[in-house]
């Protein structure tokens, strides 16, 4: 038998591959898709402990996040073409002027 | 049903973490985003598993469907040659970073285990069917279903905005 703790580390597991990516890749692009990545292991948790309690509100929450991850993603894509008109490149080490 | 539950479990989670890792591993753009529409795919196996339908509907229809999309015009529409083969260092930091990462992970699945076992309990025949999601939805979460709306229309006007060279 199956039980909610499988769904729970799973979601970690994600999560962590997602954690790794955005601390170690350097492509802009790739780190945007880890950012997803660990959205996604957010939302396994939800519908994890919504199956786990009966209620269905996690999967109305589950829902926002998409739609929010929706946004993130337009404006976010956005923001990489601009760096890069102004840049002219995907390093993410080589865009620090705010650091400065 | 519960005794074929473990076996698809498995038969979606291995070929969800290899997708993901293959983000990571890949150094092309290109297959890291194919990559990552894999992991999609079967994580929207693990929503049906759950008995989540209109989440795993939505899964495939939002997330492999049209953010990757999305993905894939901005990597071809920018990804240089170099890009392509530059071999990423893992620098100290990096390592220092990458080490971290995984002690979280060793930190939350040593919680989960010790939170004790979490039946799950079973699921109604309405359980996550758009039926049962959209009443949640369009009476409690009707407010924050209507500023959602709203927040897709400014990133659309934010996008163009931001990536526009001249207004």
């Amino acid at each position: 038998m199956i039980d909610a703790t499988q769904y729970l580390a799973l979601a970690a597991v994600l999560f962590g591959i997602g954690l790794i990516g955005v601390v170690a890749k350097r492509n802009i692009l790739v780190v945007f898709m880890c950012v997803e990545l660990m959205l996604n292991a957010a939302n396994l948790t939800f519908l994890a402990f919504a199956r786990r309690f009966g209620n269905v509100n996690g999967h109305a929450i589950a829902f926002f996040v998409i739609a929010v991850a929706a946004a993130e993603a337009a404006v976010g894509l956005a923001i990489v073409i601009a760096v890069f008109r102004s840049r002219g490149t995907l390093n993410v080490d080589e865009v620090s002027s705010l650091k400065n | 049903m519960d005794r074929a539950e473990p076996f698809v479990f498995w038969v979606f989670a291995l070929p969800l973490i290899a997708s993901a890792a293959g983000v990571l591993v890949a150094r092309n753009p290109v297959s890291a985003a194919i990559s990552l529409v894999v992991a999609f795919f079967f994580l929207a196996g693990i929503y049906v598993l759950l008995a989540a339908h209109l989440l795993a509907f939505l899964q495939v229809l939002v997330y492999a469907g049209a953010i990757m999309v999305l993905f894939l015009f901005v990597i071809m529409l920018l990804t240089t040659a170099d890009d392509v083969f530059a071999r990423t260092r893992l620098k100290l930091m990096q390592a220092a970073g990458v080490l971290g990462a995984a002690g979280v992970v060793a930190v939350v699945v040593t919680a989960i285990r010790q939170a004790g076992p979490m039946p799950l309990s079973a699921p109604g025949a309405e359980f996550g069917t758009v039926r049962a999601v959209g009443r949640v939805l369009y009476t409690q979460y009707l407010l924050p279903l209507e500023a959602t709306s709203l927040l897709l229309l400014v990133a659309i006007v934010g996008a163009v905005v931001v990536a526009k060279a001249r207004i």
